[in-house]
This record gives structure tokens, C-alpha cells and sequence, in this order.
């Protein structure tokens, strides 16, 4: 077994209104940066993880997203693995 | 006989006290169940009440879903067991997979504490039939997390089948998709509402709009030509 660290990115579905996010364009507005185009907030998860490999480390985590981490219904989310 | 309804208590649950008197109040014979126990002790009803369950952590609802009386939770209903989820009720009872769609943070991210109405949509559920189809209730919400999404061919389904229960009339207070304030499930036992019935039970409270949610469950035998009674004027219907 060896250890991985899974870093998990959970963001609201594109289609989903992000109140947050345009709450935080706004200000970024506000305070001049008039370059800001959309913005949108999400979630950052790390996972530490062990696992016999890097594949099956990648697997239990999405089997992880899919139970708990991430919503289907309104949110999508990314994963990366590295060993730890 | 009075109906046994099992209020579960969620850590961070908060307005499981409030239920279990409007339940009473309507004659239900209405006792707690904790979220570690796993019998619902032979619950005709089971109400998931409002608060903020594991701090609203991770989402609303998120965690509780997977509290120990989850999975019998999830038997009551799937056996045709009357369900009901109160606001965090709500949002626990959409994590679980027992109603379609979710509830996200409110379109203008404000927690909103104050009265709401809504349109009875629908009769033909345990919660809603003293009520009639058009009637008009002022109940107050109490979320920040109350903006029903669902993907459009759910949305569809929901309204073809008839299985809004109560939408958002004069105001749409959190951008909730098509003004849903509840809904249904396809069996039409599993009911989740995001207002708070159980604040608006009396007079003493404001209003007695909300009592008949409670009523309904005790009228499980009238026929729709029994909805005119009144809440209030007859607190211990029997049918």
C-alpha cells in the first residue's frame, strides 16, 4: 500500500445559477479590476488515501465523490492523484 | 386511532419540538426518534423536521442522510409509508435519492426568516388533503439553502404528473426552479416542503394556515369531499 493524495474540485453545474460567485465578480468589480469576467465558486477537498496503486487510489475516490463529496444533481467535480 | 408519527432527531435539528406539537395538537399520537436509532418503533408517519443537521456541513443534508435511521427511513417510504421533510427535512429527503432534484443556496445568497405564500397544487397526498387544490397559506421560511434546481426533463415530469405540492405565489423568495416550494414523489407518499407548516399551527403563532399539513395526516380516510374542514375549528378531526 502506498499513500496518495487526492485532491478533489467540486464546482456548481454550469447550467446552475452561482449566486456566490457573481457576488465575488462584483466585488472584484467594484475594486477595479474591470478585466473580471465570470466568476465561480466551488469546493477543494484533499484527500489522503492509501492505496495498492495509483488507479485504484483515483477509483476509491470517485467512488467517494459519487457517494458523498459531490451532489449529481447540482454539482461537478474533478480529481487529481499524486503520491503522497 | 391516532396515527404514530416518529419525529427524527438530527444533531442540529431545531425545530423537531415545534413539529412534534403541531403533530400532537392534531391529534397525531407524535413521539421523537433519534438519528442513532435504527427502529421507528411502527410509525404510520415519519417527519424529517427543520434545523441544521451536522451544521449544514460539507451540503445541507449531506451527512444526516447517512445517519443510522437512514435506512429505515428509506423502508418506511419505499413500502408506502407517509414521509414527510420539513426545509432541512427537505434537503435531507433529496440527498437520500427519495425526491428528485436538491436545494441550493438562495439566488440572492440572503438567509431569509419571514412569511411566505403558497399555492396548494396538489390534494392527493398525506400532507395535503384537508387542504382544497388553490388554497392560498401564509408560512413563514427559514432558510439559506432553499432554491429547489432540477435538471429540466425532472422539472417536466414534476409538473406533468402533477407532483408539485405547493409553489411560491406573489413572490418567489430564493429563485427556486419554476416557484416550487414542495413536491412529491411518484408515489405520491414522500412529501418535502421547504416553508415551515409547524410555525403557523395556531392563532397564538400568527396564523393557522400550516395546521392542516398535520390534519391531513390524521384524515387518511376522507375523500376529497372532506377537505372543507377547517383547521382551528375542529383541531381533532376524525374521520
Amino acid at each position: 500500500m502506498s499513500g496518495f493524495r487526492v485532491e478533489v474540485r467540486v464546482m456548481p453545474r454550469a447550467s446552475l445559477l452561482d449566486p456566490q460567485g457573481q457576488a465575488v465578480e462584483h466585488a472584484l468589480q467594484a475594486l477595479g479590476f474591470g478585466e473580471i469576467g465570470a466568476v465561480r465558486v466551488g469546493k477543494h477537498l484533499v484527500l489522503q488515501i492509501q492505496a495498492a496503486t495509483r488507479d485504484e487510489a483515483m477509483a476509491r475516490a470517485k467512488a467517494m465523490c459519487d457517494r458523498l463529496l459531490a451532489n449529481p444533481v447540482t454539482e461537478d467535480y474533478q480529481l487529481a492523484v499524486e503520491a503522497a | 386511532m391516532s396515527r404514530r408519527v416518529a419525529v427524527v432527531v438530527f444533531p442540529g435539528s431545531n425545530c423537531d419540538a415545534d413539529t412534534l406539537a403541531a403533530a400532537r395538537a392534531a391529534g397525531s399520537d407524535a413521539y421523537y426518534v433519534w438519528h442513532r436509532d435504527c427502529d421507528l418503533q411502527q410509525a404510520d408517519v415519519v417527519i424529517l423536521p427543520g434545523g441544521f443537521s451536522y451544521g449544514d456541513y460539507l451540503r445541507s443534508g449531506a451527512i444526516a442522510r447517512f445517519s443510522p435511521v437512514m435506512p429505515a427511513v428509506t423502508a418506511h417510504a419505499r413500502s408506502g409509508g407517509a414521509v414527510l421533510g420539513i426545509c432541512n427535512g427537505f434537503q435531507i429527503l433529496c440527498e437520500a435519492g427519495l425526491l428528485p432534484g436538491g436545494l441550493v443556496r438562495n439566488a440572492r445568497l440572503k438567509f431569509l426568516s419571514r412569511p411566505v405564500w403558497v399555492r396548494v397544487e396538489a390534494i392527493d397526498t398525506p400532507f395535503t388533503r384537508a387542504y382544497a387544490a388553490g388554497d392560498v397559506l401564509e408560512v413563514p421560511v427559514a432558510h439559506g439553502d432553499g432554491r429547489y434546481a432540477a435538471d429540466d426533463r425532472t422539472l417536466d415530469a414534476l409538473e406533468e404528473e402533477n407532483r408539485v405540492v405547493w409553489r411560491y405565489v406573489r413572490d418567489n423568495p430564493n429563485g427556486s426552479a419554476r416557484d416550487i416550494a414542495g413536491i412529491c414523489n411518484e408515489a405520491r407518499n414522500v412529501v418535502g416542503i421547504m416553508p415551515h407548516p409547524e410555525r403557523r399551527n395556531e392563532a397564538a403563532l400568527g396564523g393557522e394556515d400550516g395546521a392542516r399539513v398535520f390534519l391531513s395526516m390524521e384524515a387518511r380516510n376522507a375523500t376529497q369531499h372532506a377537505v372543507g374542514v377547517r383547521a382551528g375549528s375542529d383541531r381533532h378531526l376524525r374521520v
